[in-house]
């Protein structure tokens, strides 16, 4: 039992170093080791599962007095189900991988990858401790910024895996903060011994500042920016990424830590940054072209769903969402993963069309995938959206309204994905010859899209009825106006309807041009003001005037070494005589 | 009449200054070598001085002392010199100046 634990967080790390030491020389040993230690991890935890026991296991790593950190395993539900979903989606991500990276020439290098962020992925969900999990969550940030930029001599993806990695970077600030302000308060850092712990003031202090490392991860507003330039990356990376894993970490963590915030000033907070994400993300993927970026800005937009139902006090909605968002989205990226090879790596979804016929499976299965996402009864997503919808409505009116907005727009932006790009009549010569993909990667689909389908029911209850009636409202409302705006247009309707509205859509609210104005005007000065005084003040007055002053003095008093002997002897004499009359007179 | 303390002690501070006045301002290194003998002298005319006014013998003791030492000093000194010349071909302290940096 013990040893499985560890196996499941070593097997990918071994596979990773395995790789990069020696296998990469083989295409075929690199991909079977990476995929063989996912799949491993996965059938352990599956095993982990049916044995059902709670387990700690932990190896002390740094002790001194005051503080005591390990490296140690926490297997209970909450992890158990994290498992499950990492281990899971991870597994046939990599085996679709095959496919989809088939013609890369760096493909073992890709593999090394994928086994180094599913070890650091692992290490977050086990992690027993907050500092353990500050060193994962940091693994995480490297791994992704490999992943994101793994076709780095493209300069769009160097700078998108750049962005990731510096937004990650000031969420993980506030969240170092919160860790330290939590072992100041308790002395502690481990979660059992936390949770034991009395709750004090300094709670929704340190709640919050943990919950910034969750914005940067799970891209929460105002640090959202990364998540959609991120989709430069490989499409098996954007599944793994930003649907199972990384941005899964941040509302896993505040699930684990949720001991801490409970009933604090924190979760307030955190309960409105989520609803404003859900709404901003889920209007800005309104107006989105290109096939990946909505399902981005949708990403995002459930992400705020979840960090908004662990902020309204229920976070176990929230790990029921990510579970099964985590499976309906992974297949959804995959499936356009699927379509942009058919088309030669063509994005824009006014570029495609009429894929119904030619790519059955890949229709199917996405089809079921934006059904999930849009909460059409009886598909996994509906219930974890009532249950989030539920939560809303019990503690606070106006997020309800938000929440049930966001469910209107998901409706409405992913019919329009999938009557733009699935529907009609193709709109490009590679449209019009694409392909169905190869099994290896229809096969993935059609096994993700099982649990977009059944996951709900393992935690189904009957919905409240007014939560129920609302959302078919939107659902069957979004739908409708979608599908007579989108059906057989040649171009979007809406820029003309709408007017700037649209472009503000279309422009994200102009978040990246406002940040890049923040950068150029404060950042920018701000590094001038610092060069200013490290050039001027302290280069130039402390260490130059410190070495001008002696060299000053030297340079006087060496005037005095004339060399010659009698010189010496008269100043001799002159210091005797100027002792005697200081002594006698 | 017997001279005074005073006057023996004025006689050695002369013989001192004109050892001293001699050590800087001429150039030959033999002079230089005779004026500071003359400043050792000065310090031994007001030590024997010293000790006949306090009745006591302390001080003509160490005279004898510093008569020896400076016996043995002067052979030193002067081989240094003869050793200087013939290297230098000069006595002239003006040339010696390899000191200065």
């Amino acid at each position: 039992m013990n040893t499985a634990a560890w196996l499941i967080l070593l097997l990918p790390l071994f596979s990773a170093v395995a790789i990069g030491l020696g296998a990469y020389r083989s295409r075929l040993a690199s991909a079977a080791l990476s995929i063989g230690a996912v799949v491993g991890s996965f059938l352990l935890t599956l095993w982990l599962i049916a044995v059902g026991d709670e387990l700690r296991s932990s190896v002390p790593w740094l002790a001194m007095e005051g503080l005591q950190i390990n490296i140690g395993l926490q297997i209970d539900p909450l992890s158990r189900l994290m498992l499950c979903v990492v281990t899971g989606v991870g597994s046939l991500i990599h085996i679709f991988s095959l496919g989809y990276m088939r013609e890369d020439r760096d493909f073992s290098r890709y593999f090394a990858f994928l086994s180094l962020f599913v070890f650091s992925m692992l290490g977050i969900v086990l992690a027993d401790n907050f500092v353990m999990m500050f060193i994962f969550w940091e693994l995480v940030g490297v791994s992704s910024y490999l992943l994101i930029g793994f076709w780095f001599e493209k300069p769009s993806a160097a700078d998108a895996a750049k962005k990731a990695f510096l937004t990650n970077r000031v969420g993980d600030f506030g969240f170092l903060l919160g860790i330290l302000m939590v072992w100041a308060a308790f002395g502690t850092v481990g979660f059992a011994e936390l949770e034991k712990a009395e709750a004090t003031a300094i709670c929704g202090l340190a709640g919050f500042l943990i919950f910034c490392g969750a914005m940067g991860k799970s891209a929460q507003f105002p640090l959202h920016v990364w998540l959609p330039d991120a989709m430069e990356g490989p499409t098996p990376v954007s599944a793994l990424i930003h649907a199972a894993t990384m941005v899964a970490a941040g509302v896993y963590m505040l699930c684990r830590v949720f001991f801490l915030i409970e009933g604090t000033w924190a979760m307030e907070a955190i309960a409105w940054i989520g609803g404003l994400t859900a709404l901003l993300a889920a209007l800005m993927a309104v107006q989105q072209d290109d096939i990946k970026r909505i399902l981005a800005y949708s990403t995002l937009s459930q992400l705020g769903y979840m960090v908004m139902a662990v902020g309204l006090g229920s976070p176990d909605a929230a790990m029921f969402h990510l579970t099964t968002h985590a499976s309906f989205k992974a297949l959804l990226f995959l499936g356009a993963g699927s379509v942009i090879v058919a088309l030669h790596h063509e994005q824009d979804i006014w570029k495609m069309g009429g894929l119904r016929e030619r790519m059955p499976k890949t229709y199917w299965t996405f089809l079921i995938g934006t059904m999930a996402l849009c909460g059409v009864p009886l598909f996994s997503g509906f219930f974890s959206k009532e249950a989030i919808l539920d939560a809303a409505l019990e503690n606070n009116l106006l997020l309800f309204l938000v929440a049930v907005l966001v469910a209107l727009l998901t409706t409405f932006y992913m019919t329009r994905l999938f009557v733009v790009a699935f529907m009609g009549e193709p709109r490009s010569a590679h449209a019009g010859s694409a392909l169905e993909s190869p099994s290896v990667m229809t096969v993935p689909l059609l096994l993700l899209a099982v649990p977009s389908v059944i996951a709900g029911y393992f935690n189904a209850h009957a919905p409240n009825p007014l939560v129920l009636a609302a959302s078919l409202v939107v659902l069957v409302f979004g739908m409708l106006v979608a599908n007579s705006l989108y059906s057989g247009a040649k171009t979007d309707p809406l820029p003309a309807r709408l007017g700037r509205l649209a472009k503000a859509l279309h422009d994200r609210f102009w978040f990246d041009e406002a940040y890049q104005w923040l950068i150029d005007n404060v950042q920018e000065n701000l590094a001038k003001l610092a060069d200013a005084i490290d050039r001027w003040i302290i280069a130039g007055l402390l260490v130059r005037g410190t070495h001008g002053t002696t060299e000053l003095a030297a340079r006087v008093l060496r005037l005095a070494q004339t060399g010659n002997l009698q010189t010496y002897a008269f100043w001799f004499a002159a210091g005797m005589a100027a002792l005697l009359i200081f002594t006698l007179g | 009449m017997e001279p005074t303390l005073g006057q023996y002690l004025m006689v050695s501070g002369a013989l001192f200054a004109i050892g001293l006045l001699g050590v800087i301002v001429r150039r030959n290194l033999l002079i230089i070598y005779m004026s500071l003998e003359l400043m050792l002298n000065a310090a031994n005319v007001a030590l024997v001085a010293m000790s006949r006014f306090n009745g006591n013998l302390d001080g003509q003791v160490m005279v004898f002392f510093i008569i020896t030492v400076a016996a043995a000093e002067v052979a030193v000194g002067l081989a240094l010199i003869v050793a200087l010349y013939r290297k230098r071909q000069t006595a002239e302290v003006a040339d010696l100046a390899t000191m200065k940096l």
